[in-house]
């Protein structure tokens, strides 16, 4: 076993471990693809899992009179689901190489898939899918595959995993990267960036180290690829702060500070800029911009920060700050999919409080268009309801206008969430226009 | 267009939660316990506001068998921060008898904290509890959420957690519920060391290679303490070792190390891939320990 990958951190120089980047990934795949699997590969084969994780493996795999490796115990978390064997909820696991972190976001595949997967999707910037070799793709696979262009993901890995189980078969693999491609084609979304890999999670094949097996297979393993992926660029969107808080400083070094905090959800912003304030309309111009002691200059999407305006303009919790050439649309009306997270189901009529960064506001569901089944979107069933999982196209009013970008324009301005006023809980996630 | 590294993306994250937790709650509190992670916890609720003061109280909740070094620490950097702190002790919950003193060998007051915590809850009302744990720690905290909902009697329910998406925070609650917020939930340990490195925070000196008088038992060291019931079995030693979690004296583990600045320890803990909560014995005592103390209300 070649374990070099994540070498010690005491060959790597100081400076190296600030240059280091963040990625967030999203798994999928029906339930025994192999996703624990593949998780506990990659953190074995890169070097990141611990003595005791090692150990754990071991035992278990002795336990079990296993010949391979079973790495699902790193994963599978929870006592309940130790007792029924399945994954529950999404669990987040993290590991680090040489020069990138790692995020990842495991969603189970079971009866409550479609939630699972969009809220561990949500955050990422790649999603793998995993397809057994002896199945090939299958309805779900429509599925996952669906939900990451909903998200509209840059980049999905296709592991087409179990290879051992196939001979390592380079006409099987080909048949089905042939049948991802027709896939991918047949959706309507614009095309993210594709990779289709031959694996073997058990016996690591093409994860971290290149596989001996399919010498047929010139692409790069998982791992390589996860390495070569840039991070997407919120930069060049138009620019979008919701104010947290608004804060006042009377002191002897602040005589009289008052700045909005929030994080800048894309765009850029320079000393100088002009503002405005939604819903209220009012300019000014960008006084000061600052991040703790610093006073920047300019300030990026993804950053905290607490700008100063040189105009007293009226702003609060639940302001969105933007640049006036480019203001979202005013509505009291959204076209939206939303896909309904809860176990309760939505009922035509419904009312519900939606919350977009952190602005609230009083919704109904006003008309529900038609649902979109993500196997064979193009079914567009009619429905007076929504229940768990179910993905639909709908039409929301509201009580004041909101102001939200098309999610295809901007995403981190062109979602929300809805919740119930009755239980507080979470039961919907939508996407404007799509 | 600028790029952030990883431990710049973190702490952005995390600056957006404190202040989330700071608009949407009417009595938030930051739970301190003078270890790494809550010392992160409160160099980011600085940052956070600058130049507005900490909108927290801190609240420490004392099981009586702290390391000196770590209440002394507190103390200081409560006075620096000029924030509010209360605390809350075991032993008060112990005289009340609303908890029994654990006896034997392995006795440990770790896991009677959840009840001074909730008493304490309930008694200043607090609807939301900051909290510096992280998901890398163990797989029960892997499914945890950012805003982790609590009942009356703080239990966690996995099954009921709601979806957290983007980066909308959905911290409405209904009467007698409570939040707990992490905001370095997707920090690791190594993350953790690298902004201590980084923003050049002080850490109690225990995270660093001293000498000390220790107790061996079971293969691992105990910091010798009049807290620890000492048995035949146990071994006298002294050596030089270093803490790397500051949880009870009862119940953390030393490890034998003479990393003695924050650069040395981040390279040894890399090198000796131990996981720090192997270095707590009462997460040992079975695999699911700290999943069934959630489920009870425990941080
Ligand atoms: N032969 C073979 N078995 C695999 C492979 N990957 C996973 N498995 C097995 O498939 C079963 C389900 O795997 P698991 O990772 O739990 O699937 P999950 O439900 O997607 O998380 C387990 O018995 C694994 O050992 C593989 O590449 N080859
Ligand atoms: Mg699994």
């Amino acid at each position: 076993m070649i374990k070099g990958v994540n070498l010690l951190w005491n060959n790597v120089k100081k400076e190296d471990i600030f240059k280091m980047d963040l990625l967030r990934i999203s798994t999928a795949g029906s339930v025994d693809d192999g996703k624990s699997t593949l998780i506990g590969r990659l953190l074995y084969d890169t070097n990141a899992l611990t003595k005791e994780q090692e150990q754990l493996i071991e035992k278990k795999t002795a336990e079990k009179g296993l010949k391979d490796l079973d790495f699902s115990v790193i994963t599978d978390g929870l006592i309940a689901e130790r007792e029924q064997g399945i994954t529950i909820d999404v669990a987040h696991i993290y590991f680090s190489t040489r020069s990138r972190k790692f995020i990842i976001a495991d969603s189970p595949g079971h009866v409550e898939y479609t939630r699972n997967m969009v809220t561990g999707a949500s955050n990422a910037e790649v999603s793998i899918i995993l397809i057994d070799a002896r199945k090939g793709l299958l309805e779900q696979s429509y599925r996952h595959y669906f939900i990451s262009q909903l998200l509209r993901l840059g980049t999905v890995v296709f592991c087409i995993n179990k290879m051992d189980l196939v001979d390592y078969s380079e006409d099987t693999f080909l048949q089905i990267a042939a049948d991802v491609k027709k896939m991918v084609d047949s959706y309507e979304f614009s095309k993210p960036n594709i990779e289709i890999i031959p694996i073997s999670s058990l016996k690591g094949d093409n994860v971290v180290n290149t596989s001996e097996n399919t010498p047929w297979y010139q692409g790069a393993t998982l791992n390589d690829i996860l390495h070569s992926i840039s991070p997407s660029n919120k930069g060049d969107r138009a620019f979008r702060m919701d104010v947290q808080q608004v804060l006042h400083v009377q002191n002897e070094e602040f005589t009289d500070f008052r700045g909005f905090s929030g994080r800048i959800s894309s765009g850029n912003i320079k000393i100088g800029d002009t503002l405005t304030v939604l819903p209220s309309g009012k300019s000014s111009t960008v006084k000061e911009i600052r991040q703790y002691e610093n006073v920047l200059e300019e300030a990026h999407a993804g950053d905290s920060v607490i700008i100063s305006l040189n105009d007293e303009v009226d702003a609060s919790r639940g302001s969105l700050l933007v640049k006036p050439e480019e203001q979202p649309e005013a509505s009291k009306s959204l076209d939206a999919t939303l896909v309904w997270l809860n176990e309760d189901a939505a009922h035509l009529g419904g009312r519900y409080i939606i919350q977009a960064g952190s602005r609230q506001n009083q919704v109904k569901l006003q008309q529900i268009h038609y649902l979109t089944p993500p196997e064979n979107p193009e079914l567009k069933l009619e429905s007076s309801k929504l229940e768990l999982n179910d993905i639909a196209k709908v039409e929301l009013r509201l009580a004041q206008a909101v102001f939200l970008d098309n999610y295809r324009e901007n995403k981190a301005n062109g979602t929300f969430i809805l919740i119930d006023p009755q239980t507080n809980n979470t039961c919907a996630v939508g996407f404007v226009g799509s | 267009m600028s790029t952030k590294n990883h431990i710049q993306t973190l702490e952005n994250e995390s600056i957006f939660i404190m202040r989330e937790v700071a608009a949407q709650f009417d009595k938030p509190v930051l739970l301190f316990s003078g270890g790494k992670d809550s010392i992160t916890l409160a160099h980011l609720a600085k940052k956070a506001f600058y130049p507005a003061k900490i909108p927290f109280t801190f609240m420490h909740i004392d099981t009586g068998h702290n390391f000196q070094e770590t209440i002394d620490f507190r103390d200081e950097l409560i006075a620096e921060l000029g924030v509010d702190l209360i605390v809350r002790y075991v032993q008060d919950s112990i005289d009340q008898n609303k908890v029994k003193e654990e006896t034997g060998k392995y006795a440990s007051r770790n896991s009677l904290q959840t009840v001074t915590l909730l008493d304490a809850i309930e008694e200043f009302g607090f609807d939301a509890c900051l909290g510096g744990a992280r998901r890398d720690e163990e797989k029960s905290r892997a499914k945890e959420r950012i805003f982790s909902v609590r009942d009356d009697f703080g239990q966690w329910d996995a099954k009921k957690q709601r979806p957290e998406l983007f980066q909308i925070l959905n911290g409405k609650i209904n009467f007698g519920e409570n939040v707990r917020a992490f905001p370095i939930s997707n920090w690791t340990e190594e993350d953790v060391w690298t902004y201590i490195l980084q923003e050049n925070l002080k850490l109690p000196s225990i995270y660093f290679a001293h000498q000390r008088k220790l107790v061996k038992r079971d293969g691992s060291f105990l910091a010798y303490s009049d807290y620890l019931n000492i048995v035949d079995t146990d071994e006298i030693v002294e050596d030089v070792v270093r803490f790397r979690t500051v949880g009870d004296m009862t119940c953390t583990a030393a490890l034998i190390s003479d990393a003695d600045t924050v650069e040395k320890v981040l390279n040894e803990n890399k090198a000796s891939k131990h996981s720090e909560r192997g270095a707590r014995i009462d997460d040992q005592r079975s695999e699911s320990a700290l999943e069934q103390r959630k489920k009870g209300g425990y941080f």
